[in-house]
């Protein structure tokens, strides 16, 4: 199952009923991207992420000092020379904080893009074919259903190990289920549309009509799931690292500078307090966007803009 | 009703089943040599044969598996690597603790979240709906591990009002007992907590459109008695479906907690073990939670077809 699907819970109870009645064409594309800029919460949400990205991007630059020196100023609270204060090694929290983003967005980005491609392959062949292959699929995503992805992801790291690519897979993999569980209840519902069977009818092949009929229709809430999926895989990096199963310690990601930080949390609140924040940040920011793309996506909305 | 509990139990034994021959695979899926990795690549040879053969990898596969699950039957999981003490004593040890925390944070988050949920939705828009939805949203984007590190900082460290680490049992007296699992419940159960209320937000002011309530209050009961009794009865069901998924929240919000706040439950044995690739442990904290997910969503299944009669009576 899944960990917390919260933000959509709502939704879940009416929102199950059918499929969205359209494809999305670069037309349409736009007119959501407008429509979203349009939305204050989501804009803010946009404005934060695009603060960090920047950040993120141009570490080397925008950062005040190379998060590993090491100085003489040990433990030192927040002062105008360094904004966010010094770790027990005298390294800079705010440097640390502003080169963590990187692993942490990395992680979050890479994981959800992994497990939304190889999760909607999923649902679209089990979907589609139905049969043998369905119920196989169906086993499959209603054992992962039962238990948190966090707890997946844990159980993963015990077996592949530590280290960036191994928390990559880990994660890629306990969020699969979700996304192949929602493609493969769209499909199940427009593959009986009748332009599906227009499609069949003048002699399109499977390929071509899981491609270019099929996979266009399922693709808004796979998107509305894949931003909450992000917030929630920058959160699992986040808690791995912390408890010491993540990255390795070289890397400085805010869930590792959090653990670093852990004999110290009495004496120097600003290691405790910072590196969470810019957790919090970036995934309160994420979830206002997604919230912004799910009421964009709804279909009754979405109508009243198309007229 | 009876057939359908059946079917419920009958399918959470499978899933047992299941993730039982998983972790069988997953021993043996370790990259490299599962014995090597645990032992280190210094071990001498005999060491290595001798925990081999004590962990049956010298015979062949199905004998493995099968010896594998009767000695699951007869709850023998083996000897910890690190020290030798039995899996099964060591889970027995932890598995109060993980169950005091759960039960507390399970506590906590329904006597926040509910009434929380209630008063959104009865004053709508009022800014006490606006302040648990700013609440809610703060509870859900918040590491859970964070706010652990925060409240140890603010009740432990700064107004020393509650102890920062460890665990007392409850022989040795309620407060003492108590004391230590506030903090690490609060950190586990306030996503949960959160999520109950969003959903008895948008459960309840859907209910309150119904025709019902509207002719309940037409009697002229009084609004608290039209809330309480006939709305918020109805709008508890989706909320009860909801726990199932949350309350996996939950348990993964104990492990969580049980790092932070050093306290020795199951979810800080399988970190510790898995730190320390000691993987007898490692298997059976796993299955140990794992059962613990599957008969909490057997309970969640039977409760709800106990209080929706739609589903009771669909034989």
């Amino acid at each position: 199952m899944g960990t917390p699907r919260a933000f959509e819970f709502e939704e879940s109870l009416e929102g199950l009923a059918g499929p969205r009645p359209w494809a999305p064409s670069r037309r349409t594309w736009s007119a959501v991207a407008r429509r979203l800029l349009r939305d204050r919460r989501a804009l803010l949400g946009l404005a934060i992420l695009g603060i960090v990205a920047t950040g993120a991007i141009f570490a080397p630059w925008v950062a005040p000092y190379d998060p590993a020196a090491q100085g003489q100023e040990m433990l030192l609270p927040p002062s105008l020379k360094h904004p966010l204060g010094t770790d027990d090694l005298g390294r800079d929290l705010l440097s640390r904080i502003i080169f963590g983003s990187r692993v942490s967005l990395f992680v979050g980005i890479t994981t959800v893009l992994l497990a939304a491609t190889f999760g909607v392959s999923l649902g679209l062949i089990a979907g589609f074919y139905g049969r043998w292959v369905d119920m196989l699929v169906m086993r499959y995503i209603d054992l992962q259903w039962a238990f948190p992805n966090f707890i997946i992801a844990v159980g993963l790291v015990a077996i592949f190990g530590t280290g960036l690519v191994n928390v990559i897979v880990a994660i890629t993999l306990a969020f699969l289920d979700d996304f192949a569980r929602i493609t493969r209840g769209m499909v199940l519902a427009i593959r009986e549309e009748e332009y599906v069977s227009a499609a069949r009818a003048v002699g399109a092949s499977d390929r071509r009509i899981l491609l270019r009929h099929i996979l266009p229709n399922t693709l808004s809430p796979v998107i509305v799931q894949g931003t909450v999926s992000i917030s929630y895989a920058i959160l699992g990096e986040a808690a791995l690292s912390f408890l010491g199963l993540g990255v390795k310690p070289t890397t400085p990601t805010w869930g590792l500078i959090l653990n670093d930080a852990r004999p110290f949390f009495t004496t120097a609140w600003w290691l405790g307090v910072f590196p969470g924040l810019a957790i919090m940040l970036v995934v309160l920011a994420i979830n206002f966007v997604g919230d912004g793309l799910r009421d964009l996506m709804d279909v009754k909305e979405y109508q009243e803009a198309r007229r | 009703m009876k057939r359908y509990i059946l079917e419920r139990v009958a399918y959470s034994l499978l899933v047992m089943w299941a993730v039982a021959t998983l972790v069988f695979f997953m021993m043996r899926a370790i990259p490299g040599d599962p014995v090597r990795a645990m032992v280190g690549f210094e071990a001498d040879p005999q060491t290595v044969a001798q925990i081999r053969h004590n962990l049956g990898l010298d015979q062949p596969f199905l004998v493995q598996y099968v010896r594998w699950l009767l000695s699951l039957i007869r709850l023998d999981l083996g000897n910890s690597i690190w020290n030798q003490q039995k899996v099964t004593t060591l889970l027995l040890e932890a598995l109060p603790r993980t169950l005091s925390l759960a039960t507390i944070a399970f506590s906590v988050a329904v006597i926040l979240g509910i009434p929380a949920g209630i008063v959104s939705a009865v004053r709508r828009y009022s800014l006490s709906d606006h302040i648990f939805t700013v609440a809610a949203f703060l509870g859900l984007s918040m590491p859970d591990f964070w706010l652990g590190i925060l409240l140890i900082i603010l009740f432990a460290t700064k107004l020393q009002w509650l102890p920062a680490f460890g665990y007392e049992p409850i022989s040795a007296g309620i407060w003492p007992w108590l004391s230590h699992l506030i903090l690490p419940a609060l950190t586990a159960g306030t996503a949960f907590s959160a999520i109950l209320a969003r959903m008895t937000r948008s459960a309840l002011l859907e209910v309150l459109r119904e025709d019902y309530v509207r002719t309940a209050r037409a009697k002229g009961l009084k609004e608290q008695i039209v809330i309480l009794k006939h709305a918020l009865r109805n709008a508890l069901i989706p909320v009860i479906t909801v726990m199932g998924i949350a309350f996996a929240l939950l348990l993964a919000g104990s492990v969580i907690a049980e790092n932070v706040f050093a306290i020795k439950g199951v979810g800080r044995l399988l970190i510790e073990s898995i730190l320390n690739r000691d993987f007898p442990v490692v298997q059976g904290a796993i299955l140990v939670i794992a059962t613990i997910f599957v008969f909490m969503n057997l309970f969640v299944d039977i409760l709800y077809a106990l209080i929706n009669p739609k589903i009771r009576y669909v034989e």
